[in-house]
């Protein structure tokens, strides 16, 4: 049986200061996440609890996730339980863990909102002529590429391998519908105009631990961030930073989807591609959708084909197993917009961040008579992810309702302030409003107290559904600092 | 019924050209959307397309 498919995001935002002589971006990104003014607590963080280098296929290496005494100077949790923090040089948002595909599609964009507020506070603290700015995409166009990781509890009984034999496919393929676009090709690939996604150039490798040179389709990061006798998390590294709201929701409920009916056995026979990684790129510089992709078996099949497949197999699995309106409509939404990428890629132009910012830039290579390598276009691409909504053209799009929206601003304040109910991520974002000034550390599955008694308490949360206001919110509601809480949860 | 469905009385075509002068008029609704839009966007625009694209540099992260 599936475990339940608890979800999370994390992403890393492209940081600038303009004007700034002796810019240098780790800098920029630690000026970020100190200047979040909302409900936060700068806290170490406890990586001897992490384990990046572990690989899931039963080997690793040392050397990965080690302790950083500075580490507090740069990461905040905040009272919405999600993480803010500098990774590398990029300042970066890991949302809180979530119940369901809308909840996570939310949390996505209220990091957005988090880092907004941010920058606007940043800009107060610069010299007059300097400009902070921060894009939520995932290329430099100049061979320079950071993640948005998205993150699916799994059982841990379910054999890797047996993720790695269905999952390569769908993830080559779902790119149809998980790309942000991107003008013009890097690393090496050929080149062409524009393509589906920020990513799919800098994928290199089917199965593999790195993350940061020679990509690989699945990531094999054994860190399960919960009891790893019981949980695996899978950490999917192909996928582009959206802004779309709805494309978000596709993405995270379709895979979450795959996931669970994989677990459950509820798939045919895997599809098998002759070379994924060589069809990662097809699929990415195919705006058309009519490139032929070669199967393991023989013949070929589209991107198009395969998710129809797919779609087919989870629709049955979702009327069989699962009741919960949401994957009713993920189901649905799905099905839409696979028949509209089918008929017409640019039927999607109201969903898909590929496809509005490519209608947007045809329109100007139309109107300016332009080619597309023009500095022009390249600007517009960049402009598109700037998450300032006073200038950023996703912003510009959905404010005129070009772009669907599943939320309302109000829904994403309300995203930075509280989290999620139904996952730890409550108890964690309830402890940050109520006691900043006793929490020290923390990790995903761990609390570091300091009550003035002369150890430091840690509150293990082990088990990712656990801590939900259910049952913790009462207890919250009654204690009146954290010694309280402490001695009330048995310590 | 309109003067020109009863000028015109064949079904078919009258709806085929229904559908053509309908599919023109989303077109061209969209086409104004769209230079309302750029319209819109040229006023934010980046100022110096090509010094802003040269300077967009970033490390690599993850």
């Amino acid at each position: 049986m599936a475990v339940h498919k608890v979800i999370g995001t994390e992403t890393e935002y492209g940081v600038l200061i303009r004007n700034q002589p002796d810019f240098n971006p780790a800098l920029a990104s630690a000026l970020i996440i100190n200047s979040y003014p909302g409900d936060r607590v700068r806290v170490q963080w406890s990586y001897e609890e992490e384990t990046p280098g572990r690989d899931a296929r039963g080997f690793g290496h040392d050397g990965y996730g080690v302790s950083d005494p500075d580490s507090a100077l740069v990461n905040a949790v905040l009272g919405n339980g999600a993480r803010l923090y500098v990774d590398h040089a990029h300042p970066e948002y890991s949302s809180p863990e979530c119940f369901d595909p809308l909840e996570a599609a939310l949390a996505d964009k209220v990091g957005e909102r988090v880092m907004e507020m941010a920058m606007t506070r940043a800009q107060q603290t610069v010299p007059a002529g300097q400009i902070v700015k921060l894009y939520k995409n995932n290329s430099d166009g100049k061979g320079n590429s950071y993640g948005a990781h998205e993150n699916y509890l799994l059982a841990r009984e379910t054999s890797f391998g047996r993720i790695i034999r269905y999952a390569t496919t769908f993830m080559v393929t779902r790119q149809i519908f998980t790309g942000a676009g991107k003008v013009g090709s890097e690393n090496g690939r050929p080149g062409v105009p524009y393509q589906i996604t920020q990513r799919a150039d800098f994928f290199e490798e089917e199965v593999g631990l790195e993350t940061t040179l020679k990509r690989p389709i699945i990531n094999t990061r054994d860190e399960p961030h919960g009891d790893p006798g019981r949980y695996r998390r899978l950490h999917v590294i192909i996928g582009d930073a959206n802004l779309s709201e709805y494309q978000l929701f596709l993405k995270l409920g379709v895979t979450a989807l795959f996931l669970a009916a994989l677990e459950d056995g509820a798939l045919p026979d895997p599809i098998d591609l002759a070379d994924p990684v060589e069809s990662c790129w097809t699929v990415s510089h195919d705006t058309r959708l009519r490139a032929p992709l070669s199967l393991d078996e023989a013949g070929t099949a589209t991107a198009v084909d395969i998710q129809m497949r797919y779609l087919e197999w989870l629709a049955k699995y979702v009327e069989r197993e699962l009741d919960d309106p949401v994957w009713d409509r993920v189901i649905a939404e799905w099905a839409a917009t696979l028949t509209d990428l089918e008929s017409d890629p640019m039927l999607c132009a109201d969903r898909l961040d590929w496809v509005a910012k490519k209608r947007l830039l045809e329109a100007y290579v139309d109107r300016d008579g332009l080619d597309w390598s023009d500095a022009k276009i390249r600007a517009l691409d960049l402009q598109y992810h700037d998450i300032d909504s006073r200038v950023g053209l996703y912003h510009k799009l959905a404010g005129r309702g070009a772009i669907r929206r599943l939320f309302t601003d109000e829904d994403i304040e309300q995203g930075v302030k509280t989290p999620p109910s139904r996952t730890r991520a409550y108890f964690r974002g309830r402890c940050v409003t109520q006691f900043p000034d006793s929490l020290t550390a923390a990790n995903w599955d761990s609390l570091v107290f300091d009550t003035g008694d002369t150890h430091l308490k840690r509150v293990p949360m082990m088990e990712p559904l656990k801590g939900g206001e259910d049952l913790v919110g009462p207890l919250l509601d009654q204690v009146e600092d954290a010694a309280a809480l402490i001695q009330a949860l048995g310590g | 019924m309109s003067d020109r469905e009863r000028s015109r009385p064949q079904g078919r075509d009258n709806e085929q050209e229904e559908a053509v002068e309908e599919v023109e008029a989303a077109e061209s609704s969209a086409t104004e959307g769209i230079d309302d839009l750029l319209d819109e966007i040229d006023s934010v625009l980046e100022e110096n397309a090509e010094e802003f694209v040269r300077n967009y540099v970033q490390k690599g992260g993850e």
